[in-house]
């Protein structure tokens, strides 16, 4: 069971979605967790064969659990002869899955796959149903909406043998996750703050512009160039870019920001736009929208969660002009951008109306000092002075 | 629905001639022109007095050179007429493919804008007469591979008696295709009847079970084994696309929304057709409402055969319809 975020102690095993003899690669979805954050997509790290599922669905289980067993790449020519050999062996694990009974037949030499209709998986994902375990009308046959539904309505007669758990009050539970990391983090780290007021007119302008030459699904949320310009900035000063882990810094080559986004009924996480400086603006909005649109539907993979180096938390047209941001460990800093206001600005030797946004910093004192600090809004505030080279 | 004051028995050819009539004599700008659509009334009898009603400047009878009566009606529209150009059959209309893919479906958009085509070339389409290979296909799915041009299907009484005018007003060139076995179609229309709308597709009937998608001449068949299907207790709701260029399919998805199950009825072969570019929207917009594979009841790959049991045979029919629904519905095998 990996950490999905500092705050994470448990999760609970939702869905398998791969089963002893499926190949596994490097960043593939292989099962979903419920953790105080919503659903969370688990990916696995090795290339593989999936030897035996250890974790059954609907146990929670703490952060570091071995929830699968693998074979590397090299064992996986042996897997035919070793599932004959376990048949035979006169104790058998009890663990091993069940021998199922065969399916229509595969292509030789495949593993035996389920076969459940794009909708029928969707719904048993909806419904909180191992689409794999659903018994098809039919032996053999295709596991349709039908299947799922009759497996809903059994459930729902058993209760008891109900696997999952219902989460109930998944609101209280992530309000929880908020206090204990928001607490830890005041606990624990010394921030410092600072704030300066960023002339974003020349930005605002250039964005309008640019959005003007596109069709509407290709236009940047004003955020984009923001984001960019943040990661940028990071090259800058990168002691406000990685994790403090046992009394020490690990800074982070790679930039991935955290983007703070407000959930549907309260509460809020901020999952990774991972290589956030080395992306295009085209390249982060389609992350943004992705991870946004994800956020909301309660779908993040773990990467996303445990990865980001550093949080951008921007208020946008929430009606707010700074927001100084408490940091989320074990990460170092956390960058907030207010709205965009119109104010009387000295410019060029004389009062002009231009568009202002204060920028502020919050940032562990233990790794960085209010210098280095006012090095990095500087530095956002000289990026975002030339947008046209945020590309 | 009103209590039909008056409904008039008519059909489909006479429907069709009644909207010639109409966009006659609302617009001057309007003629028809064709082989034998004046002194013979047009080969399916769809123009059947109306030279001796509008006289030769207006119905007029061209040359055995289809390139170059639709190639005269692209120049008229480009000169502010409203030409309706009849040709006989699809087959018939692929000596006119350079017109009408080159010329009409580009004008606009190789004139920066400045040159709109009003025009309306009207064709009979598909199998089911004996009348062989050479006219008897169903190229509507090809033209609507071409941007630039829109295609209509008419249907129905109704669809017949309105999509042209809604067509003459389109500032593009329209195509509508009129399966040669509805011309003797019969049924009641409405007093009133009129233009219609040319843009979206409709549920001919409602159903739960599966979704059955087709157009023009396999509308009927496709009703009837709906029908059919209730009798077994699988209810189908029936789609009757309308336009196939551009294609509706919000109406189509949403249909699959609620039924997960489709099948599509195309008179065209499967190959690069129509039904397989709806299968692929499909994939692509709503795999995941899919609870089993597409399936589709087309044209067999072959040149339409003359006998008449082959052609009944390779060409979608009630039964193979029925059958073919019966199976995505889960109902055998």
């Amino acid at each position: 069971m990996p950490t999905l975020g500092a705050d994470m102690e448990a999760g609970t095993l939702v869905e398998w979605l791969v089963k002893p003899g499926d190949e596994v690669k490097r960043g593939q979805v292989v099962a979903v967790v419920e953790t105080q954050k919503g659903a969370i997509e688990i990916e696995i790290w090795e290339n593989g064969t999936v030897d035996r599922l250890v974790v059954e669905t609907g146990r929670k289980v703490p952060v570091g659990e071995v929830l699968a067993l693998l074979r590397a790449p090299g064992e996986a020519v042996a897997a035919a002869p070793v599932a004959q050999a376990r048949r035979i062996e006169p104790t058998p694990r009890p663990e091993a899955a069940p021998p199922a009974p065969p399916r229509a037949a595969p292509a030789p030499g495949a593993p035996a796959r389920a076969r459940i209709s794009p909708s029928a998986r969707q719904l048993a994902g909806e419904l909180g149903i191992d689409a794999q375990s659903v018994q098809p009308a039919e032996p053999g046959g295709v596991i349709s909406r039908a299947d799922v539904e009759r497996a809903a309505a059994a459930r729902k007669a058993a209760p008891a043998a109900a696997a999952k758990p219902a989460a109930p009050d998944w609101h209280a539970q992530m309000r929880t996750a908020i206090a204990a990391a928001m607490s830890r983090s005041k606990r624990e780290i010394p921030h410092y703050y600072l704030a300066t007021d960023i002339d974003v007119t020349v930005v605002t302008g250039w964005l309008a512009a640019e959005n003007v030459k596109r069709g509407v699904a290709e236009r940047l949320l004003p955020v984009v160039p923001l984001m960019k310009a943040v990661a940028v900035a990071l090259r800058e000063v990168p002691e406000l870019n990685g994790f403090w882990v046992d009394g020490a810094f690990r800074p982070s080559a790679a930039v991935h920001l955290g983007m703070a986004i407000a959930m549907r009924g309260g509460g809020l996480v901020a999952p990774a736009i991972h290589d956030a400086d080395r992306k295009s603006l085209d390249a982060l909005m389609a992350d943004l929208r992705d991870v946004t649109t994800r956020v909301r539907g309660g779908r993040l993979r773990g990467s996303e969660m445990s990865d980001p180096t550093i949080t951008l938390s921007s208020l946008g047209e929430q009606g707010v002009e700074g927001v100084f941001g408490v940091i989320y460990p074990p990460q170092v800093a956390i960058v907030g951008l207010g709205k965009v206001t119109e104010r009387a600005w000295a410019h060029q030797g004389t009062v002009a109306i231009r568009k202002v946004m204060t920028a502020t910093l919050s940032a562990d004192h233990r790794v960085s000092d209010g210098h280095r600090g006012g090095l990095f809004l500087a530095a956002l505030a000289r990026l975002l002075q030339e947008p046209e080279k945020l590309r | 629905m009103s209590e039909a004051p008056a409904r008039i028995r008519t059909t489909y050819r006479e429907a069709l001639r009644e909207a010639l009539r109409e966009a006659l004599t609302r617009d001057p700008r309007v003629f028809l022109m064709g082989e034998d659509v004046g002194r013979y009334g047009g080969s399916y009898a769809v123009s059947k007095g109306l030279l001796a009603e509008f006289g030769e400047e207006r119905i007029r009878d061209t040359p055995l050179s289809e390139s170059a009566f639709v190639g005269a009606g692209i120049g008229a529209a480009l000169n502010g007429m409203l030409p309706i150009v009849e040709v006989m059959t699809v087959n018939f209309s692929l000596l006119a493919l350079d017109q009408i893919v080159n010329n009409a479906a580009t004008i606009r958009h190789m004139s920066g804008g400045q040159f709109s085509i009003p025009l309306v070339i009207r064709m009979a389409t598909g199998a089911g007469r004996q009348l062989a290979a050479q006219h008897s296909h169903s190229f509507e799915g090809w033209y609507a591979h071409i941007p630039g041009i829109r295609i209509v299907t008419p249907a129905t009484l109704e669809d017949a008696r309105g999509m042209l005018w809604t067509a003459l007003l389109d500032p593009d060139p329209v195509i509508m295709f009129e399966n040669a076995l509805l011309y003797n179609l019969e049924g009641e229309l409405a007093p009133d009847a009129g233009a219609v709308d040319i843009d979206r597709a409709a549920v001919r009937r409602a159903g739960e079970d599966l979704t059955l998608v087709t157009y023009g001449g396999s509308l009927g068949k496709t009703l009837e084994a709906a029908a059919q299907l209730a009798g077994q207790g699988v209810s189908a709701e029936v789609i009757d696309l309308r336009t196939l260029r551009p294609l509706d399919m919000p109406v189509v998805l949403g249909s699959l929304s609620k039924t997960h199950r489709m099948v599509i009825v195309d008179e065209g072969w499967k190959s690069g057709s129509l039904a397989a570019e709806i299968m692929a929207r499909v994939m692509e917009e709503a795999f995941y409402d899919l609870d089993a594979p597409i399936a589709r009841v087309c044209s067999a790959e072959v040149p339409i055969p003359y006998p008449k049991h082959l052609e009944d045979a390779a060409i979608p029919q009630v039964a193979t319809i029925v059958e073919s629904a019966l199976r995505t519905a889960g109902r055998h095998g």
